[in-house]
């Protein structure tokens, strides 16, 4: 009897930073800004390189609230790129996109969830689920590569197209174990 | 710590958009709100009522998707110290359509007039010099209020800052509808986007 052959298909696993990417992108994305996280790197790579959406590095997370309500009410829709510490500076100016029912697309990294060498980073990580649902956002998790590409698909359609602040929280596990 | 400006600030703001044209604004919370919309309520104002320190990155933000329309943010010294670092991001973002006015009493005057860094000795002038903005510049009368009105119509080669000192009171409040679903579809109308 043969020995099974491996599944050499190209999987999401292998590559869910370009299916993101292909997911904004058919979104119709103009505008995406960003504090940095190793987990959104290659992300953050393909849209600086992209000449049709204007990039934007922030200095604090809050500031890419302001540039979404911004982009949008110029008729762009815009995406945010953070890891779980960010969440934390965001919550008041989350005011402005529960008051003006603004679209909202957050793409949160999680640290300090699983196999996390720095312990600074639990604290906020245990807050970012329940600080943002109290603020008024949707929190969508995804776990696996597969599950990533299906939620950050549903998520984009709620935000632009139902007006909705969605965070769709990109579980560490899927992300790897951080090189020390 | 310089002499207090004998500006009023309503007058100042009146002047400033006077020939505003097709300019796009956003006022940040507290009395920039009031005095923008003491000018008279249009289409084309975004009030804020909150979301301190966003007052200059919703222009930016909006400046990006409108790069053919000129976009001020019409705010406070309280308010841009919150979004001091907004200042840097601009600066990289670099947009020429985009211009912070900072109507500067020196003081948090929502809250009972407490001092603020800018009459102790912090200029943000100085600090937007030193993030790349095209031109920075403090105004304290009426006549340079007026001659800022004009530049504000010329090009720019990137982000503008420009600081207007007023005097530290309250005028009688003139007061926007606080509901920001409806001045968003409102502004989004003006610019030809449908409401969802």
């Amino acid at each position: 009897m043969p020995s099974p052959k491996p599944n050499l298909e190209t999987r999401a696993s292998d590559d869910w930073p370009s299916e993101l990417y292909r997911i904004l992108k058919a979104a119709e994305v103009r505008q995406m800004s960003y504090v940095p996280d190793a987990g959104h790197s290659q992300l953050i790579r393909m849209f600086s390189a992209d000449r049709d959406v204007i990039t934007n590095v922030l200095t604090t997370e809050e500031e890419g609230i302001a540039i979404a309500a911004g982009a949008w009410l110029g008729g762009q829709r815009s995406v945010l790129l953070m890891q779980s510490s960010g969440v934390g500076n965001c919550i008041n100016m989350l005011s402005l996109s529960a008051m003006g029912r603004f679209p909202l697309l957050i793409l949160v990294t999680m640290r300090g969830e699983w196999a996390e060498f720095n312990p600074w980073q639990v604290p906020m990580s245990r807050a970012t689920q329940p600080s943002l649902e109290a603020i008024g956002l949707k929190v969508m998790r995804a776990e696996t590569a597969e599950d990533l590409v299906e939620t950050a698909e549903a998520a984009a359609s709620l935000a632009y197209e139902s007006d909705q602040q969605i965070a769709v929280l990109i579980g560490q596990r899927l992300i790897g174990k951080k090189q020390w | 710590m310089s002499v207090p400006s004998q500006l009023d600030r309503r007058a100042a703001v009146a002047a400033l958009l006077k020939d505003r044209k097709n300019t796009l604004v956003v006022s940040g919370l507290g009395s920039p709100t009031y005095d923008l919309h003491a000018t008279g309520d249009r289409d084309d104002n975004f009030y804020l009522w909150g979301a301190m320190g966003g007052a200059a990155l919703i222009g930016l933000g909006l400046a990006q998707a409108q790069p053919g329309k000129r976009v001020v943010a019409l705010t406070g010294d309280g308010e841009q110290l919150m979004g001091l670092g907004g200042i840097a991001t601009i600066g990289v973002a670099r947009p020429r359509n985009l211009d912070i006015v900072v109507i500067d009493n020196q003081h948090f005057g929502e809250t009972g007039m407490q001092a603020s860094h800018t009459g102790r000795g912090v200029d943000l002038t100085a600090i937007a010099t030193a993030c790349g903005f095209a031109a920075t510049a403090t105004v304290r009368t009426l006549e340079e209020v007026q001659r800022l009105a004009a530049q504000l119509a010329e090009p720019a080669d990137g982000p503008r800052l420009f600081v207007i000192k007023v005097r530290a009171e309250n005028p009688p409040r003139s007061l926007p509808s606080r509901d920001a679903v409806f001045i968003k579809n409102q502004f989004r109308a003006h610019l030809g986007f449908a409401a969802a």
